[in-house]
């Protein structure tokens, strides 16, 4: 697999991106919102309705997440001009992933739901990294092609 | 609550229709409040209008999986209807098949669908 993630593993590269909303993550109106926000920003770009709804599904898998198993967090939007990708960056402080490869497989499950969400999400978008550890919580940058 | 729409009873059916807002709190109490109904109303159907929906992500889609499966236990079924092409083509991608439940493009098929059992 590329390892895209690798290149950019330092949240501090945000800054090069132009910040476009930035949402709390702690009840599930926050999942709607940041998903509808991402939504309505692909559109404004021209992004096509079958990619919309794709990259839309992955903003709501992953932000759900954030509350269901990091505890709660925030989710952020950015243009990353230079690549031309819209990107979104949710973390957490939850306990993290402990075996990052095992919690992509589509059937594994921690809190009893599916077990397709992130594996799903993976799928569904055209970037997608994984920072995690115990003590700092998750974070997961996704990115779309516009 | 502006995420769901009241459910209506037509026919021997229930009506709900899903706003795109709707959140995962609401749409458990939908599912709550739904199969309350089925065994009260005893209704032959269950029809969900999802047309409004713009995503249906793994959560929305496990919860009317179950609404169908619980409709069926109490002898009724689950029709969605609405479900936009690019919704369905990335439900397959999530591995979502919704087995239990009926689909049907539109009300009226759902409708007649169900006056044909």
């Amino acid at each position: 697999m590329p390892c895209r993630s690798c290149e950019v593993t330092d949240l501090k590269t945000q800054e090069r991106f132009t910040p476009l909303a930035r949402f709390p993550l702690h009840v599930s109106r926050d999942v709607v919102q940041a998903r509808q926000s991402v939504a309505r920003e692909l559109r404004d770009r021209g992004v096509s309705n079958i990619r919309v709804t794709r990259f839309s599904t992955a903003v709501s898998e992953i932000a759900r997440n954030v509350i269901v198993h990091g505890g709660g967090g925030e989710f952020s939007v950015y243009l990353d001009p230079a690549a031309g990708y819209l990107m979104t960056v949710s973390s957490d402080k939850g306990r993290g992933i402990a075996d990052i490869p095992q919690a992509l497989t589509d059937g594994f499950t921690t809190a009893g739901g599916l077990g397709r969400g992130l594996g799903g999400a993976k799928r569904l978008a055209d970037v997608f990294e994984i920072i995690s550890s115990a003590d700092g919580g998750t974070t997961i940058k996704m990115g779309i092609k516009l | 609550m502006s995420g769901i729409a009241s459910i209506h009873l037509v026919e021997n059916a229930l009506l709900v229709s899903i706003q795109d807002d709707v959140n995962d709190t609401e749409i458990l109490e939908l599912q709550d409040s739904l199969s309350r109904r089925i065994a009260q109303d005893n209704v032959a159907g269950v029809i969900i209008d999802i047309s409004a929906l713009e995503i249906v992500d793994t959560f929305v889609g496990r919860v009317i999986a179950q609404l169908a499966g619980i409709s069926k236990l109490l002898d009724a079924k689950t029709y969605v209807v609405g479900m936009r092409p690019a919704v369905a083509m990335t439900l397959v991608e999530l591995g979502m098949y919704l087995p239990e439940a009926q689909t049907a493009l539109s009300l009226s098929h759902a409708l007649s669908q169900l006056r044909s059992d």
